[in-house]
């Protein structure tokens, strides 16, 4: 990846990612809401040795803004050649129950949006027949528990998008990358006591950038999430449906 | 590390915590004092808020700009020294002040406007601060720099993190044509020896510094080895800049608090004995690497888990050139009679170029550094000697390294106290601010500030 696009590009992760490929000599362009912000990130990436960034201040919830942003992101660039999809949302689930304009913020954002701006660029590199989407879910996606299941239905939702743009676009050389975290010490999750369960968003980028690499399909980082989230996905519903998660 | 306790794990204390993001960001609203925190390398409580909130910094660590043609660099306050030299080191900079340690923010060190082993030629870390900008609690955001703002300049460096939060700043580095240092090592055998080395060597070299055997006496009290060194030569041009960090990630780590009985009398007096005698008296003369020049303790990461759970007190002051002799001798005889004795001493020369800052700690004379393992009473009672013998010599005690002063001392050691008053932030205090300035003492510029001051009983309660 040397020309790559981030989306949330604000995000901690996002940033931990904006770092390893500056330092690597990718060219960025980043989006996000916040401008002042973006600049921050923008400036970062470019005294740490990014050969070019740009970036675009602009709310992701608007879909019909997503065709022009790719196009201009192409423009500036001069071509893409890895995308990596991080904005999202955790949402309140009290809120998301209470009420459906809270919960259609949530799969907007993370689901509507992702797959609007996955489609625009997985046409491009369809074309190409080259590049990489790397794309954050969550472990949340692989099961539907009572505590948070509107983010982890929108998370879900893209996990099977992402399976599916997978297997079309396996014949033209585009990869695409499933990342799943667990928890993360970031902005997103600040109100959550820490345990040692959570990762740091730089241990976050390593994997997400290492399994871009590697053209993965769908990773946990960290990897010890694959043994955890088989043990949760593997317990009967009739017992599931009675526990508290 | 938690934030319950600062780089010497004493003292021990409830404080909440808050991340800082971005710089543009406004500043928490949260009950009682706040207090930025950087690396928690201070020792003591100055990086400490017991009751109140600290806002931890290290998120603010984005690089703005750097300038390989001049060498400024420009960042937010949390970047660390360590970011810099990954940055600057490969490009031809260095830092222009370094302490030794680079696990240090850049705020941390504007804070406690630190000194390296250069100070007889660069002065403090604040000379080289070409500006930053100052974030109060009232939502103002001042440019500080020589020409504007210099009162808020002045009072920030050196500033113990009082006057508000640095959100970012400029500094000059300092150029390098290779990341090599020529050191040379010369044993001398006390204290006249290490005045005698000390003139001689200040004149033709950047970096000194002395390690003393803290256990030797009568005689041979204060004897020790002189290091003194230069960036190398222009011989060693040729040695690649781009491959020069060395330490990182790699080296020991001390996992566990060891148990109290790994640091005894015996174990210090051995190691202090090796030490001393791995020389064999002979100066000698080595080409090293930068890091392990600057930085022999950032190899053993979390070292300061040897000294077990009760933590360690580190003492560190000032005396001047006019006492100084007299001084030393007797601080190194009472550290070295008080029961435990240091295990790292280290003498240093500092010199007469003025800081930018108010309340900045070094000031023309010798600097003797010591650490104490925490046993109680007894170290306390210790430290609080030292205190003494340093106050009636007219130096100064460093309070970075601090948890002992007392409210006289400080008033003693630092007579633009209250002028600087003037410019605490109200929302802002520290367990050591309020350690040394009990309600008892006169503040008479709290008054004359006519703004929303915190009344000085409440900041007493949260002690
Ligand atoms: C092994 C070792 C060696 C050392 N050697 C030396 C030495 O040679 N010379 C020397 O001078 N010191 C030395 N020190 C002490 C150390 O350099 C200082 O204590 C330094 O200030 C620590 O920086 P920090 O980022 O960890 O800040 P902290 O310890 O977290 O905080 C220090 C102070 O800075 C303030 N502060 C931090 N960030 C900001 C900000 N953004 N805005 C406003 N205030 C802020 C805090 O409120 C606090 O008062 C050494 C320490 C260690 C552990
Ligand atoms: N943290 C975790 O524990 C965890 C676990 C698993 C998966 N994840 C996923 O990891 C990704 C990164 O999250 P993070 O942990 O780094 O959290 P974060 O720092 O809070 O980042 C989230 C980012 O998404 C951006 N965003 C939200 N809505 C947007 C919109 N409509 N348009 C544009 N940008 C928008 C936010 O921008 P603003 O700054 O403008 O709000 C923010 O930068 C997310 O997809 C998250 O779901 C996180």
């Amino acid at each position: 990846m040397k020309k790559v696009i981030i989306l949330g590009a604000t995000s901690a992760i996002a940033q931990a990612t904006v770092r390893l490929l500056a330092a690597r000599g990718a060219s960025l362009y980043l989006v996000g809401r916040n401008a002042e912000n973006l600049e921050a990130v923008a400036r970062d990436a470019a005294t740490r040795g990014a050969p070019k960034v740009e970036f675009r201040a602009l709310d992701l919830n608007d879909c019909d803004a997503h065709a022009s942003l790719v196009e201009r992101a192409w423009q500036a660039l001069g071509g893409l050649d890895g995308a990596v999809l991080a904005h999202g949302v955790l949402g309140d689930q009290d809120a998301s129950q209470r009420s459906w304009a809270a919960a259609e913020v949530v799969l907007r954002t993370n689901f509507l949006s992702a797959a609007s701006l996955l489609t625009e660029l997985a046409n491009r590199f369809e074309a190409q027949k080259a590049g990489t989407l790397v794309v954050i879910s969550s472990v949340a996606g692989d099961r539907g528990r009572q505590s948070n299941y509107v983010y982890g239905a929108s998370k879900g939702a893209l996990t099977v998008f992402l399976q599916g743009l997978r297997n079309r676009l396996a014949k033209s050389g585009v990869a695409v990358v499933t990342v799943k975290p667990g928890f993360v010490d970031t902005p997103m999750t600040a109100h959550v006591p820490k345990n040692k369960l959570f990762a740091t968003p730089e241990q976050v980028a390593k994997g997400l950038l290492r399994a871009a690499d590697g053209r993965k399909n769908e990773v946990y980082v960290p990897g010890f999430w694959a043994l955890i989230m088989l043990i949760i996905r593997s317990i009967p519903e009739p017992v599931f449906k009675r526990m508290k998660l | 590390m938690s934030p319950s306790d600062s780089w010497g794990r004493f003292p021990r204390v409830e404080q909440r915590t808050r991340s800082l993001v971005w710089r543009s960001d406004a500043l928490p609203k949260v009950d009682g004092p706040v207090l930025p925190h950087g690396l928690g390398r201070s020792y003591g409580d100055s990086c400490l808020n017991a009751g109140g909130t600290l806002l931890l910094t290290p998120g603010l660590d984005r690089l703005i700009d750097f300038d390989a043609a001049t060498g400024v660099v420009r960042c937010e306050a949390g970047v660390s020294l360590d970011t810099l030299l990954r940055l600057c080191v490969p490009r031809g900079w260095f830092l222009p002040v370094t302490p030794g340690t680079k696990f240090v923010t850049v705020g941390g060190a504007i804070a406690n406007d630190v000194h390296g082993k250069n100070h007889h030629r660069a002065g403090t870390f604040g000379r080289h601060v070409r500006r930053f900008e100052l974030l109060r609690s009232d939502g103002s955001r001042r440019m500080c720099a020589p020409d504007e703002n210099p009162d808020w300049f002045g009072a920030t460096i050196g500033g113990l993190g009082l006057t508000g939060l640095i959100t970012w700043a400029e500094v000059q580095l300092a150029p390098i044509r290779n990341p090599f240092v020529m050191q040379e090592t010369v044993p001398f055998d006390n204290l006249d020896g290490f005045l005698r080395v000390s003139a001689e060597s200040e004149a033709d070299h950047d970096f000194t510094m002395s390690w003393v055997d803290c256990l030797a006496r009568g005689k041979k009290l204060g004897r020790g080895l002189f290091y003194r060194g230069n960036f190398a030569p222009s011989q060693f041009e040729r040695l690649p800049l781009a491959k020069s960090h060395l330490s990182h990630g790699t080296g020991l780590a001390v996992p566990m608090d060891l148990p109290g009985f790994c640091l005894n009398r015996l174990s210090v007096s051995a190691f202090n004995f090796l030490y001393y005698h791995r020389q064999r008296g002979r100066p000698s003369r080595q080409l090293v690497h930068y890091d392990p020049f600057f930085y022999p303790l950032d190899s053993v990461y979390g070292w300061n888990r040897i000294y077990g759970s009760r933590g360690f007190l580190q003492f560190q002051c000032v005396v001047p050139h006019a006492t100084a002799r007299d001084a030393l001798k007797e601080l190194l005889e009472r550290s070295a009679r008080g029961g435990l004795p240091s295990f790292l001493s280290v003498l240093k020369t500092f010199g007469d170029l003025p800081s930018p800052g108010w309340m900045s700690f070094p000031r023309p004379g010798f600097t003797l550094a010591l650490d104490f393992a925490n046993r109680g009473e007894k170290t306390w009672r210790l430290v609080e000697e030292l205190d003494r013998v340093t106050r009636e010599a007219g130096g100064a005690v460093y309070p970075a390294k601090d948890a002992r002063m007392s409210p006289e001392s400080f008033a003693a050691y630092f007579p633009q106290r209250d002028r600087f008053a003037a410019y605490i932030d109200p929302a802002f205090s520290s367990s050591f601010w309020r350690r040394v300035n009990p309600v008892s003492l006169p503040m008479p510029s709290l008054e004359g500030r006519g703004d929303s001051a915190v009344p000085p009983a409440s900041l007493l309660a949260l002690r």
